[in-house]
């Protein structure tokens, strides 16, 4: 703790601020990303199966989602939005040497973001009017959107971590941009498919966790299944997919970036014959106290062979590598990352044997409560692994080029911790009424299902069926029970649902 | 001279902001000020319908202005964001209480939620413009250089002050003009009346609001007056004054595009005549765009992406405001979302 300390006190007092909020705004964003970029896949292959094979059931869950998806697309882009002006108001230096050296790769995500907005327009209104294979057509370029997005925000992050395409001049100021090699920078491949492939992964345990909570509650119809299945099937292939990615993305770090490595792995000397700690505390004088040893292990993970020389935190001076705490800390979340990946392999073996074998879903309410937490896994997995990138940078914020006490800004720290109460508390109310308003279309669905069950079969009026004749426009007269219909909530033709 | 060109790129996407996302704004004004539940009930109704299908379309030009602005322009985007601290920061966070209002009114659904939201929601889209534009008169009023430290007279001198009511109006305006079309459209002729005169009434503060702009700007923004009142900025100027006589002379008619063309006709010559009034600077008389450019490669990269852009994102963002102004685009109701069809015993919507 004493160094750490000591280099916090060197640093200018805004720093701490500006990183937590830095931190906290990005945490929750990215809580939101996984469904952003790959909700839409998910709820295209059910509305795809919905229209291909007539399935109602399959459609009204390809609907449903969509409404989810209209608040959650929403509060993306709000949260985004902050992201974007935290780094001129946080991180102003960064972005006034570097903006021009690895920005365009955020040009790219701007444009993304716009084919993103506007096809999810489309699809998310088009249910009722647009022809049922024109709406489907129109909403399939979405992924893709989504992936393209992602990729001008991987390039920038990737780049931080493995900055490339310029060379510096006697005043230390960037010149000579190579566009092309500042996007394309070696972290770029490896961080780009493990996140893609995670953010499929989490969306995909995050929806299938809803339907096995169901499962668990006795709601075990074909609505349910189907819930489960395809979102599950979907994560489930990329489960085993991801962990492999991991090895490798592992490997590159090693390669392009060892003092993080080393920071990861909470290794202290550079050495051949690594023993490999799970978990464990890294102390200021470079011991290791707690935590499983296994030895020989990280120097055979690193280069499959126990004489592969591993760089440790002292290959460079104190104040260029992390702290012993800050390693501490990316190595709890590297840890607890391929914990909770390797765990998610396990359970999508399971799911792929039961399939193989008997050719249906698994029966042990055992398989439904590890699915069910499994969403929640995938997404401590994602903030770990963002954790274990950022903090295992420290202290650069662009590797070995910029020291994050460089680019922050010199707004007073009196400031920033306001702003930092204001925005968690903000955040907190969003994120809070997102999650109650969740639950309330849940209830309410749940609700109308079997209000509609009882009905038996009571049919409603054919205008309210998707692809049916057009309903005429709400015109004159404003629904009377309920100020302004809702695109998930109650218009008033609708009327005496709800809790 | 890619320089220039990415310049007038940033203007452009500041003044395709201004336009698509001040209407967006603007109609959150006029459901701030809609009266209470009962008399606000139907005002409100159009304004959720009407802006539900574009708002984030509307709102992604702003992230692509701070992309250009810290890709081409790096210095300036360092320069406004450590200056403007406060009234940028303060304009984040009512985006943000501005989107999760809109964004949560709508699936909350009771009353006591639905005004909470509601209210956050019209606040914020008040509050938010008011602070772009006062950013924007501490630019134009010659208060920032590179190396100004934040500090408040940057933002709240008279320039400052004038342009955030002025930003304020422009939306109401934008948002009146808009929403009598979407009246016209969901077939509510009494709202049509309703916005036409909240329009009108706008307009002529717009009016009076040039008239002080002009005695503020001369006496505070040296530069940014010679250049409205020269060459190219007076041209644009005068623009903006014919389309604002073409949008009142529209106004009393059924409204069609073309009132919707010359409103942005009004707000876009406006924006483009403050940008070409600041020439050669970015920031007046410290900043110039060859100054401030970025690497020449990345400029011309930058050019590369807005050129993809334009065909590719162009033809999807007008099919989406075709749809939308045609009525293609609807939302789902509650008794979609409930199954529709038969259902079995155990609430499993029956196959096919
Ligand atoms: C569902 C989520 C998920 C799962 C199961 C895993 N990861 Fe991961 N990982 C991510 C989600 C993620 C991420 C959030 O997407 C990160 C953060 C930065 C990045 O590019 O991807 C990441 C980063 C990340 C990094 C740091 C990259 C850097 O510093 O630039 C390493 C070394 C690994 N991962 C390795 C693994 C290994 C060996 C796993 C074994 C199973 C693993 N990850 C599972
Ligand atoms: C393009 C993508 C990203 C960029 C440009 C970026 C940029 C930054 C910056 C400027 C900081 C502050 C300086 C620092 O402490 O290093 C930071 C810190 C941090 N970021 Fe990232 N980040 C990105 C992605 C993410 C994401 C998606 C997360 C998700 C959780 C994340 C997690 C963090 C954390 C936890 C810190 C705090 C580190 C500390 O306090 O030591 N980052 N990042
Ligand atoms: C520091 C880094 C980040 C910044 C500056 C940032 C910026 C933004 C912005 C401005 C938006 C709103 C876009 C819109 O209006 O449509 C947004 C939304 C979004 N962001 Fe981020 N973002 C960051 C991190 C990430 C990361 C790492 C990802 C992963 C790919 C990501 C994925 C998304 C997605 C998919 C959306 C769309 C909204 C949604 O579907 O939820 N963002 N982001």
């Amino acid at each position: 703790m004493p160094t750490s300390l000591h280099l916090l006190a060197d640093a200018p007092a805004q720093l701490l601020p500006a990183r937590e909020l830095m931190a906290f705004t990005l945490a929750a964003h990215i809580i939101l990303v996984p469904l952003g970029v790959a909700f839409p896949l998910i709820t295209l292959v059910m509305h795809h199966r919905g229209l291909r094979r007539g399935d109602a059931t399959a459609l009204l869950l390809a609907r449903r989602w969509s409404a989810v998806m209209a608040v959650q697309f929403a509060l993306g882009i709000v949260t985004g939005t902050v992201l974007s002006f935290e780094f001129g108001l946080l991180w102003p230096g960064l972005m006034g040497r570097w903006g021009d050296v690895f920005g365009v790769g955020f040009g790219v995500e701007a444009w993304a973001f716009f084919l993103e907005a506007v096809l999810i327009a489309v699809y998310l209104y088009g249910w009722r009017r647009l022809k049922p294979w024109t709406h489907f057509l129109l909403g399939l370029p979405l992924p893709f959107a989504a992936l393209l997005g992602a990729f001008g925000i991987l390039a920038a992050n990737s780049w931080m971590n493995t900055p490339r395409g310029f060379s510096l001049d006697s005043a230390g100021k960037p010149v000579d941009v190579n566009v092309w090699k500042a996007i394309f920078t070696p972290m770029f491949g490896p961080q780009y498919w493990h996140f893609v492939v995670g953010m499929v992964l989490t969306a995909g345990f995050v929806v299938a966790g809803v339907y096995a909570t169901g499962w668990l509650r006795g709601r075990r119809d074909r609505y349910h299944r189907l819930g489960f299945a395809v979102p599950f099937t979907i994560a489930a292939v990329a489960a085993p997919v991801q962990f492999v990615l991991g090895d490798s993305i592992a490997r590159s770090v090693f390669h392009e970036q060892p003092v993080k490595f080393a920071a990861m792995e909470i290794v202290w000397k550079t050495d051949t014959r690594v023993p490999e700690y799970l978990f464990g505390r890294l102390n200021e004088d470079g011991t290791v106290s707690g935590g499983i040893r296994i030895p020989l292990l990280d120097s055979f993970l690193a280069g499959f062979s126990a004489d592969t020389e591993v760089v440790g935190l002292t290959s460079v001076p104190a104040d260029q590598r992390p702290t012993a705490t800050q390693a501490t800390i990316a190595h709890w979340a590297f840890d607890i990352m391929v914990l909770i990946g390797s765990v998610l392999v396990l359970l999508a073996l399971w799911y792929g044997l039961v399939w193989l074998r008997h050719r249906r879903l698994p029966a042990s309410p055992w398989f439904y409560r590890a699915a069910a937490c499994a969403g929640v896994g995938s997404v401590v997995a994602v903030e770990c692994g963002w954790i274990a990138a950022e903090v295992g940078r420290q202290p650069w914020i662009v590797y070995r080029n910029m020291r994050v006490a460089e680019a922050v800004t010199s707004t007073r720290s009196t400031s920033l911790w306001i702003m930092f109460g204001v925005v968690a508390v903000v955040y907190v109310f969003l994120f809070g009424s997102f999650l109650v308003v969740l639950l309330r279309m849940r209830t309410r669905w749940r609700l109308a299902d079997e209000q509609q069950a009882t009905a038996a079969g009571g049919l409603a009026p054919e205008t309210d069926i998707p692809y049916g004749p057009r309903a005429p426009v709400p015109a004159g007269d404003v629904p009377a029970a309920r100020p302004g219909a809702g695109r998930a909530g109650g218009d008033g033709r609708a009327g005496g649902d709800g809790p | 001279m890619t320089a220039d060109l990415i310049a007038v790129v940033l203007l452009l996407a500041v003044t395709a902001y201004a336009c698509a996302g001040g209407a967006d704004y603007g109609a959150g004004f006029w459901d701030l000020t809609s009266g209470g539940t009962e008399r606000g009930r139907r005002p409100r109704w159009l304004i959720d319908h009407a802006m539900a299908p574009v708002w984030e379309v509307n709102n992604v030009w702003l992230i692509f202005v701070l992309v250009v602005m810290w890709t081409g322009f790096p210095v300036l985007f360092q320069t406004v964001f450590s200056a403007m601290w406060l009234p940028l920061a303060l304009a984040a966070v009512g985006m943000v209480l501005r989107g999760a209002g809109f964004a949560l009114r709508k699936p909350s659904q009771r009353l006591a939620g639905r005004r909470l939201y509601g209210a956050v929601f019209a606040l914020a889209s008040v509050v938010t413009p008011f602070f772009l534009g006062a950013a924007v008169g501490g630019v134009a009023s010659e208060r920032v250089a590179p190396g100004t430290d934040a500090s408040a007279h940057v933002w709240t001198g008279p320039t400052s002050i004038v342009f955030g009511v002025v930003a304020v109006t422009t939306t109401a305006f934008l948002g009146a003009v808009f929403l009598t079309g979407d009246a016209h459209r969901f077939e509510a002729p009494d709202l049509v009346g309703h916005f036409r005169r909240r329009a009108l009434g706008s307009l002529a503060a717009l009016a009076v609001l040039a008239v002080i702009t002009g005695f503020v700007t001369h006496e505070d923004s040296p530069h940014v007056w010679h250049g409205l009142t020269h060459g190219l900025g007076l041209f644009f100027v005068i623009l903006a004054g014919v389309a604002s006589l073409l949008t009142a002379w529209l106004l009393p008619r059924t409204p069609g595009t073309w009132l919707r063309v010359s409103a942005v006709g009004v707000v876009g010559s406006a924006v483009v005549a403050w940008g070409t009034a600041q020439r050669p600077y970015l920031l007046p008389t410290s900043l110039t765009v060859a100054d401030a450019a970025g690497a020449p490669a990345t400029l011309t990269w930058l050019a590369v992406v807005t050129l993809v852009a334009l065909l590719l994102v162009m033809p999807a963002v007008f099919l989406l405001y075709w749809l939308d102004t045609h009525g293609e685009l609807e939302e789902l109701t509650d008794s979609e979302l409930r199954g529709g069809r038969g259902t079995d015993g155990d609430g499993t919507v029956r196959d096919g």
